[in-house]
């Protein structure tokens, strides 16, 4: 039995977890590192260990230094939460060889989806649709235009060691790609040293999709329904809805039967998310699989009635699952807002000291945060300062409320991306539910930069 | 003259060229990087790179002076 869980991570979602161990009578070990000494998740926990200077290879990183704070406070498990360690599968490793319950999947399934390659391949095996494109990795020009004639164009070029929208481009010719490929290929050589590239076929005017998977111990596993997440700027989500506006219940029962096949292949265990895109035709592809909790999961808790984290918890202490797929039904619609310390036009980020920090409250609307008034965001972390969550009968219902919430904001002393989430609510498409992961681009970035 | 700025406030990550380098418009000359965020900043014009105003590691904040190329 779980009696004291260490939760390696920072920020709102270590508040998060926090607030679900409390709910179940279980004890809670917080990490923080020199930056984050008054952050408030920290004096939320019973207790907490600093384990470290303010860079994350030096603290939310270094896998010994959680592990002696682990022992020193004598947790039972580890909570990974999402980013830093938690699709590492060596740390799930390192935490269960040192006598640790890790709050997670095994970390064999972790590996094979850390891979872009090899997940791609699990999930052909496991016959759900990926998108055409390379094997493997693509080391020259000659190589790169070979491969453009199999898949055809346009053609979405990413680094292999990529991450953060470095090194991806969209090209249409075997002119552009050569181009493309050198430049991209030199810029992902100096940030990631390894310059080889991946080429998959680009699906246009796709939509992200993913579906919310559970799965215990004992052979069961369901999914939570979708949520859409469309919207991003440099390839990072800013709005998550679920459920999806877009697609039929066709589509949404083939996607939920297609990721609950694919846990089930791989043997996948407690909480994950598998992410599609979605053409206009409502056809879906694999995009990658996420082995943790996902920044996005209030959503899916807002219609499901669901606590995520205390699933992984129950289902990390060998519980059954106790729900089935015919129980699950969706209630309502919600939305997330990811509020961002940033300039709200070039999305660059804006550290520096918060003033005033009010977030709105009232009936249907939930609050996950970072920070308070009179706090220093440092240029250290991800830029992320809080969520708002808002739930409405219906999507029209949900919008109107998170416009009204978004107002009632006040934050002061850094920029926040509170103008563009407010100008896409009021944007006639995205009402439309015309929400492509193009949208930023097309009707975003005209609107503001005519300005 | 041209002083290259930053465009955003961060740590310097890498600096790209040398003192007496030649370069041209849009070269990178620093990559800063915060909040997970790298961005490359570049020359404004083509020129000859007179002084560097940082290190690798300093924290820098927007507008502050990188620098010169003449």
């Amino acid at each position: 039995m779980i009696k004291k869980i260490l939760i390696a991570n920072r920020g709102e979602i270590a508040s998060r977890i926090i607030r679900s161990c409390k709910k179940l009578g279980i004890q809670t070990v917080a990490i923080y590192s020199e930056a984050d000494q008054k952050a408030p998740y920290v004096s939320m926990a019973d207790e907490s260990y600093l384990i470290g200077p303010p860079r994350v290879n030096e603290s939310y990183l270094k896998t010994e230094k959680i592990i002696t704070a682990a022992k020193e406070a004598k947790a039972d498990a580890i909570h990974p939460g999402y980013g830093f360690l938690s699709e590492s599968d060596q740390f799930a490793e390192k935490c269960r060889s040192e006598g640790f319950i890790f709050i997670g999947p095994t970390a064999e399934v972790m590996r094979k989806m850390g891979s872009k390659i090899e997940a791609r391949k699990a999930m052909q095996e496991a016959g759900v649709p990926v998108v055409p494109g390379t094997e493997g990795a693509v080391a020259t020009i000659e190589e790169a235009i070979e491969g453009a004639e199999s898949i055809g164009y346009p053609i979405m070029l990413k680094a292999s060691a990529g991450g953060g929208g470095i090194g991806m481009q969209v090209v249409q010719s075997d002119e552009e790609l050569t181009k493309a490929f050198e430049s991209n290929s030199k810029r992902a050589l100096t940030f990631f040293g390894d310059g080889s590239m991946f080429m998959e076929k680009k699906v246009e005017n796709a939509r992200h999709i993913e579906i919310q998977l559970l799965a215990d111990n004992h052979g069961n596993a369901i999914h939570l329904f979708e949520r859409e997440c469309s919207i991003q700027r440099r390839n990072q989500k800013v709005i998550e809805e679920a459920p999806s506006s877009f697609i039929s219940d066709k589509t949404r029962n083939a996607m939920g039967e297609a990721a609950v096949n694919a846990a089930r292949a791989l043997g996948y265990t407690n909480a994950g998310t598998i992410e599609f895109l979605v053409d206009k035709d409502e056809n879906f592809y694999f995009l990658e699989m996420n082995t943790r909790i996902q920044v996005e999961h209030p959503v899916t808790e807002e219609i499901t009635g669901l606590d995520i984290v205390e699933a992984q918890i129950q289902i990390a202490n060998g519980e059954q699952l106790g729900i089935t797929q015919d129980e699950m039904h969706i209630n309502g619609h919600a939305i997330e807002v990811r509020i961002y310390a940033e300039d709200p036009v070039t999305f660059f980020p804006s550290p520096g000291h918060i003033t005033i920090f009010e977030a709105p409250e009232g009936e249907f609307i939930r609050n996950e945060t970072a920070v308070t008034s009179d706090y220093d965001v440092t240029p250290f972390y991800d830029p992320m300062i809080g969520k708002l969550i808002v739930k409405g009968i219906n999507r029209e219902a949900a919008i109107s409320l998170l416009k009204k919430a978004l107002k009632d904001y006040k934050i002061e002393g850094i920029k926040t991306n509170i103008p563009m989430l407010l100008s896409i609510l009021e944007n006639e498409q995205f009402q439309n539910g015309n929400t492509t992961t193009a949208f930023v681009q097309e009707y975003y970035l005209p609107q503001v930069q005519t300005k | 003259m041209q002083e290259v700025k930053a465009t955003m406030a961060g740590s310097v990550w890498k600096i790209t060229v040398k003192p007496g380098e030649v370069v041209e418009e849009d070269q990178d000359i620093v990559i800063l990087e915060s909040m997970k965020m790298e961005i490359p900043i570049g020359a404004e014009d083509d020129g000859t790179v007179k002084e560097i105003k940082v290190a690798e590691g300093d924290f820098v904040n927007e507008g502050d002076v990188i620098a010169i190329i003449e």
